[in-house]
């Protein structure tokens, strides 16, 4: 089976007047479809800048980012992207908000309509799809961004850090829902994170990077037996387990 | 929503002693600027009458209405108000208009934006009432230069805070935008302009005030109507009545102009689903 999104050999540096900055070198990886990976690092390993190359919006300097077979870069509208904050516009209603991808891309059909409709009723937003944005919680609201992306029924989904905004208890039960909703329609999903916990309670396989220039330090298979509920993980014995193997990883120099 | 709505039941006397407080502390500051303009035409006018200020010169409140009675009486004072409103109407327009198309111009392309600001800082700048003189020998004394003028002075501001603003827009928005496959358009008209409706529209409250500047120097050098036209004639013939009252009907217009954008604001801000202030 050829994987869903292929990384081969990725380096990646910015230039400015006052010099060269290498963000990312010699990055490989793969990831198939229905995995949720997450990649962890230091800040400032160039986790945004790798980000930004996966959905297409720059071209590696060295290397390639294949989704499908074919250049990422060809693939608008096929990666749906979720922000730290929802981006939510506020002069829009929630079922608005939540066709903004479909109404640019020219499919808000009456069919899509109804089907968005079933989506913010079947995620607990139905009775707010005329509401504004500012009228719903910062977890509601982040559920409400999630809809906008999937409603694209994208082949990958990008997460960078889209619960490190929420506080602490909404953070763990939205990233709960979230990534249930992920699982339940079985995307794609890779979640670029600084929060090793997150990533552990969320994901099937994790990235650690090293500090700048990033590279693919380690990468670990989690083993859960099954279990994909972020919040019964973080009970589970082998979390602490993992959570000392990451750590470790992100340590060594 | 109403300020202060009616006293509920469940409201608590610390609550209502608040609003009590407060309803009266606004109710004081309204009396008290009525009163200074009621002090000031009083002194102004007990000073015409003991002959301490010279009302030839000066004018007198009992002048200025005797002056504005006359006027009206003959329609007179109604058409030269109804001219300038016209030309700050007409000037208004194309100075919003104008500003949003070139501003939307300017952001489109960063690379005519970089060129060109150093041209557009300098046209900012430059007193525009030193074009005027300069407009009349190119298209006449009529309303064209008055228009002109008028755009000339309001526009360059208008454009410079559009496009700050435009600037300024969340990347991660246009990113958002972008990762759903939309373009430049998308952008603009998702993003940009929805966004951009508050400082449009405060951008809107400066350029009428600056419209109604360049209409009124327009009509001091070429108009033959209009109350520009009536205080630079009511200097030359020293009636000084006539002078004076256009200024006090030049305010109630500015005053008229920038409630009217008020409302527009309490508008687009209930559009915007933020309660109106």
């Amino acid at each position: 089976m050829t994987p869903l999104l292929e990384v081969s050999g990725v380096s990646h540096s910015y230039h400015t007047m006052e010099g060269e900055t290498k963000a990312l070198s010699h990055i490989t990886f793969s990831i198939d479809k229905g995995e949720f990976v997450a990649i962890v690092g230091p800040s400032g390993c160039g986790k945004t800048t790798l980000l930004t190359l996966l959905d297409g919006l720059a071209v590696p300097e060295t290397g390639s980012i294949l989704l499908n077979g074919r250049p990422v870069t060809e693939a608008h509208g096929r990666i749906g992207y979720m922000f730290q904050r929802d981006h939510l516009l506020e002069w829009r209603t929630i079922l608005e908000n939540v066709s903004l991808g479909l109404e640019i891309q020219k499919r808000l059909t009456p069919q899509a309509r109804q089907e968005l409709s079933r989506m913010l009723d079947a995620y607990g937003l139905g009775e707010f799809s005329s509401s504004r944005p500012s009228e719903l919680s910062g977890g509601m609201r982040q559920r409400a961004a999630l809809i906008r992306t999937l409603a694209l029924k994208p082949d990958l989904l990008l997460l960078d850090e889209p619960f490190s905004a929420l506080d602490y208890q909404t953070r763990l039960t939205v990233c709960d829902d979230i990534s249930s909703i992920i699982r339940q329609s079985g995307r794609t999903a890779v979640l670029v994170t600084h929060d090793l916990s997150e990533a552990i309670s969320a994901a099937d396989r994790i990235l650690v990077l090293s500090p700048r220039p990033g590279t693919v330090r380690a990468e670990i298979t989690l083993d859960f037996s099954g279990e994909n509920s972020p919040i019964r993980r973080r009970n589970m014995p082998q979390f602490s387990a993992y959570f000392n193997l990451v750590w470790k990883e992100l340590k060594t120099q | 929503m109403k300020l202060f709505p009616i006293r509920r039941p469940e409201q608590s006397p610390a609550q209502s002693a608040y609003l009590e407080r407060e309803r009266f502390r606004r109710q004081k500051n309204a009396v008290l600027r009525v009163m200074i303009l009621v002090l000031i035409l009083a002194l102004w006018e007990l000073g015409a009458l003991t002959g301490a200020v010279d009302d030839f010169i000066f004018s007198s409140p009992s002048r200025i209405a005797g002056c504005f009675w006359s006027m009206a009486g003959n329609g007179s004072i109604f058409f030269h108000t109804g001219v300038t409103l016209w030309e700050t109407a007409v000037s208004f327009f194309f100075t919003t208009a104008l500003g949003l198309l070139l501003a939307i111009l300017l952001w489109a392309s960063p690379e005519a934006s970089e060129i060109l600001e150093p041209y557009l800082v300098i046209l900012n700048s430059l007193p525009k009432s030193a074009l005027a003189p300069l407009l009349i020998v190119w298209l006449g004394a009529n309303l064209r230069t008055i228009v002109v003028a008028a755009v000339s002075v309001a526009v360059f501001g208008s454009v410079m805070t559009l496009y700050t603003s435009f600037s300024r827009t969340d990347p991660e928005l246009i990113r958002l935008i972008r990762s759903f496959g939309g373009g430049r358009k998308d952008v603009l008209f998702k993003i940009l302009l929805p966004a951009s409706v508050p400082v449009i529209i405060n951008s809107m409250k400066v350029s009428i005030g600056l419209c109604l500047v360049g209409v009124i120097i327009g009509e001091f050098l070429a108009a033959d109507a209009g109350l520009g036209y009536l205080i630079i004639y009511g200097q030359q013939t020293f009636a000084m009545d006539e002078v004076v009252m256009s200024i006090v009907i030049l305010c109630v217009i500015s005053a008229l102009f920038y409630k009217g954008i008020s409302l527009l604001e309490r508008r687009a801000g209930r559009l915007a689903g933020k309660p109106a202030r």
